[in-house]
């Protein structure tokens, strides 16, 4: 019999601040450990969290974003639980009245068609410090830098009925978050994290029972942990047994994911509001000045770049995934005037480069500027396609622009009919064997002298004169 | 009772409470008056009045988005138990 997967996501997103939610402390990655940890982060007697406004900000780009009820007021709450990196002994977190209510948002499935996944709510919190079981003996390290590092947790409706529909999910919120500057999205260092809950039942039956997977870091690992627990699942449940809902955690070496043993009173946190903080209030004035700070989110731009530039789907999803990437494709479509040819050089040259060296392309030495000057001398026969190649490269190592490489290299396009016609005389003389093959009917042979005479003149031939002399000339 | 003996010792657990276990039932006796005098307000109608989620008519102030804060780590981890390459030791926590 058929079983149907019924998933739910919560994604951290690490709101990008420069300091912390209820402290001034640094929010930069890497410093040395406890160099970042304020009397607040340490959780001391006798201090007073004070609550970041740019993390309200954010929170509410990203509600907006997502077409969901910001509350008028909200409110913070202790959620109590013991663990050596949280020196408070209780997460600031938010409870019964977070900042973003019910939402939504559109994935693309396989077949074309657009499914809408709820969004259940988002709410602010502090993260907590870090663990460090390995470098000791008997016992832990505690950093606590990461600590009161502001978080939004985006919690999701049950509404996926897949990994590739969880994937899906997951992507297009972690293009957004990028997109509207709320969250820089680093997997690896822990800035966009996903908890996963996974269910298995017969098609139209109850929600079966869920295990929630903790800390995903990447979209490889979300696809392979449903995987092996929807196996795992459907197995329990076929043997005769039950699924037991708890906590597990995805070990990608074995590829299988195993209980976090000994958190049976972790669910009762005994949430109350915390003293400390008022109710946040948003203004209607301050629903304004985000929804002013919102960007043309990413499917409107996919949508603009279809109808207006004539992109299909396919490159305009390519060009759309990042902002960076569709801000720096619109530069160079504007400058030199002719979108197909910037977006064939975008996700074409650039993006090989870009993979090569593992570079982002804020980070890349060509910018749309340099770019835009290259592809300007390919439209004004400057230069060939095969050249424009060399020129890239030349950009790309730091030789200058275009025209300095152009001029450097010496890959000036040969227009002069003369010079052409020269090479083409040669080429026909030396191989008197290929022409009369030509000659006999061999269409293909004619490949072989545009190749040859390309070759003759480094790359610089304007390819459609050789086609148009070769044909003269072979004729006879 | 409103808090039985179980509860206490569910209770005392999620806060890290070492009590004697001779006082269980004591403790239970104490915190059920505790929570009888409170449900006396059961009686008051609330209809539509909105929970209150802190006693101030007021709401929060917010903080500019700037790090003040300094380096003071070598201070701060001065009154801990056990510190080694700036992390602060504690017993291990997973096996």
């Amino acid at each position: 019999m058929e079983w149907e997967t019924v998933i739910g996501l919560e994604i951290h997103a690490q709101l990008s601040t420069n300091s912390k939610i209820f402290s001034g402390s640094s929010t930069a990655y890497g410093a040395e450990p406890n160099t970042q940890a304020s009397l607040v982060d340490l959780g001391m007697p006798g201090v007073l969290p004070v609550l970041n406004k740019q993390a309200v900000k954010l929170a509410l780009r990203l509600g907006l974003a997502i077409d969901a009820e910001i509350a008028p007021q909200s409110v913070f709450a202790r959620k109590n639980y013991f663990y050596p990196d949280l020196p408070k002994g209780y997460q600031i977190s938010q409870f019964e009245l977070p900042i973003v209510g019910l939402g939504h948002l559109d994935i693309e499935l396989e077949n074309g068609e657009t499914k809408r996944i709820g969004v259940t709510r988002a709410h602010l919190e502090e993260d907590a410090g870090k663990s460090l079981h390995e470098d000791f003996e008997t016992q832990t390290g505690i950093d606590l830098n990461r600590a009161g590092t502001p978080l939004l947790e985006i919690v999701s409706e049950p509404d996926m009925r897949s990994a590739k529909e969880a994937v899906a999910y997951v992507k297009k919120l972690h293009a957004l978050v990028r997109y509207l500057g709320v969250c820089d999205g680093n997997m690896q260092e822990g800035s966009f994290r996903c908890d996963v809950n996974v269910s298995v039942r017969r098609p139209g039956a109850e929600f079966g029972t869920r295990a929630e997977i903790k800390n995903l870091n990447s979209f490889r690992f979300i696809q392979s942990a449903i995987h092996c627990e929807v196996d795992r699942q459907i197995g329990i449940i076929e043997s005769g047994g039950q699924v037991v809902q708890e906590t597990r955690l995805y070990d990608p070496d074995k590829d299988e994911t195993r209980s976090m043993r000994g958190k049976e009173d972790a669910n009762d946190y005994r949430y109350f509001p915390d003293p400390d903080l008022l109710p946040v209030a948003i203004s209607a004035e301050d629903l304004e000045e985000a929804r002013a700070s919102l960007p043309e989110l990413p499917d409107a731009r996919k949508q603009r770049f279809m109808a207006e530039l004539g992109l299909n789907a396919d490159l305009a999803d390519d060009l759309t995934n990042s902002r960076e990437v569709a801000d720096y494709f619109e530069t160079v479509a504007e400058g030199c005037g002719d979108t197909k040819l910037a977006a064939n050089w975008v996700m074409g040259g650039l993006s090989a480069l870009l993979n090569k060296h593992e570079t982002d392309i804020t980070d890349a030495p060509v910018s749309a500027a340099m770019m835009t000057g290259m592809l300007v001398r390919i439209k004004d026969k400057t230069i060939s396609a095969t050249a424009a190649k060399e020129v890239l490269e030349g950009m790309w190592a730091g030789d200058g622009d275009a025209d300095a490489v152009i001029e450097a290299k010496g890959l000036k396009q040969v227009t002069d009919t003369g010079a052409i016609e020269a090479l083409v005389d040669e080429i026909i003389a030396n191989n008197p064997g290929q022409v009369e093959q030509y000659r006999s009917g061999k269409d293909k042979v004619f490949g072989f002298f545009v190749g040859q005479t390309m070759r003759a003149s480094k790359g610089k031939a304007d390819p459609a004169m050789v086609n148009e002399l070769l044909k003269e000339k072979l004729k006879g | 009772m409103a808090v039985t003996e179980e509860d206490v010792m569910k209770v005392s657990r999620l806060a890290r409470l070492a009590i004697l276990e001779e006082n269980v039932p004591v403790y239970a006796a104490k915190l059920s008056g505790i929570v009888d005098m409170v449900e006396q307000l059961n009686a008051v109608d609330t209809t539509g009045v909105e929970p209150m989620s802190n006693p101030l008519d007021s709401v929060q102030r917010l903080r500019e988005d700037v790090a003040t804060e300094t380096d003071h780590r070598e201070h701060y981890q001065a009154c801990a138990p056990e510190v080694e390459k700036g992390l602060y030791l504690v017993p291990k926590v997973l096996e």
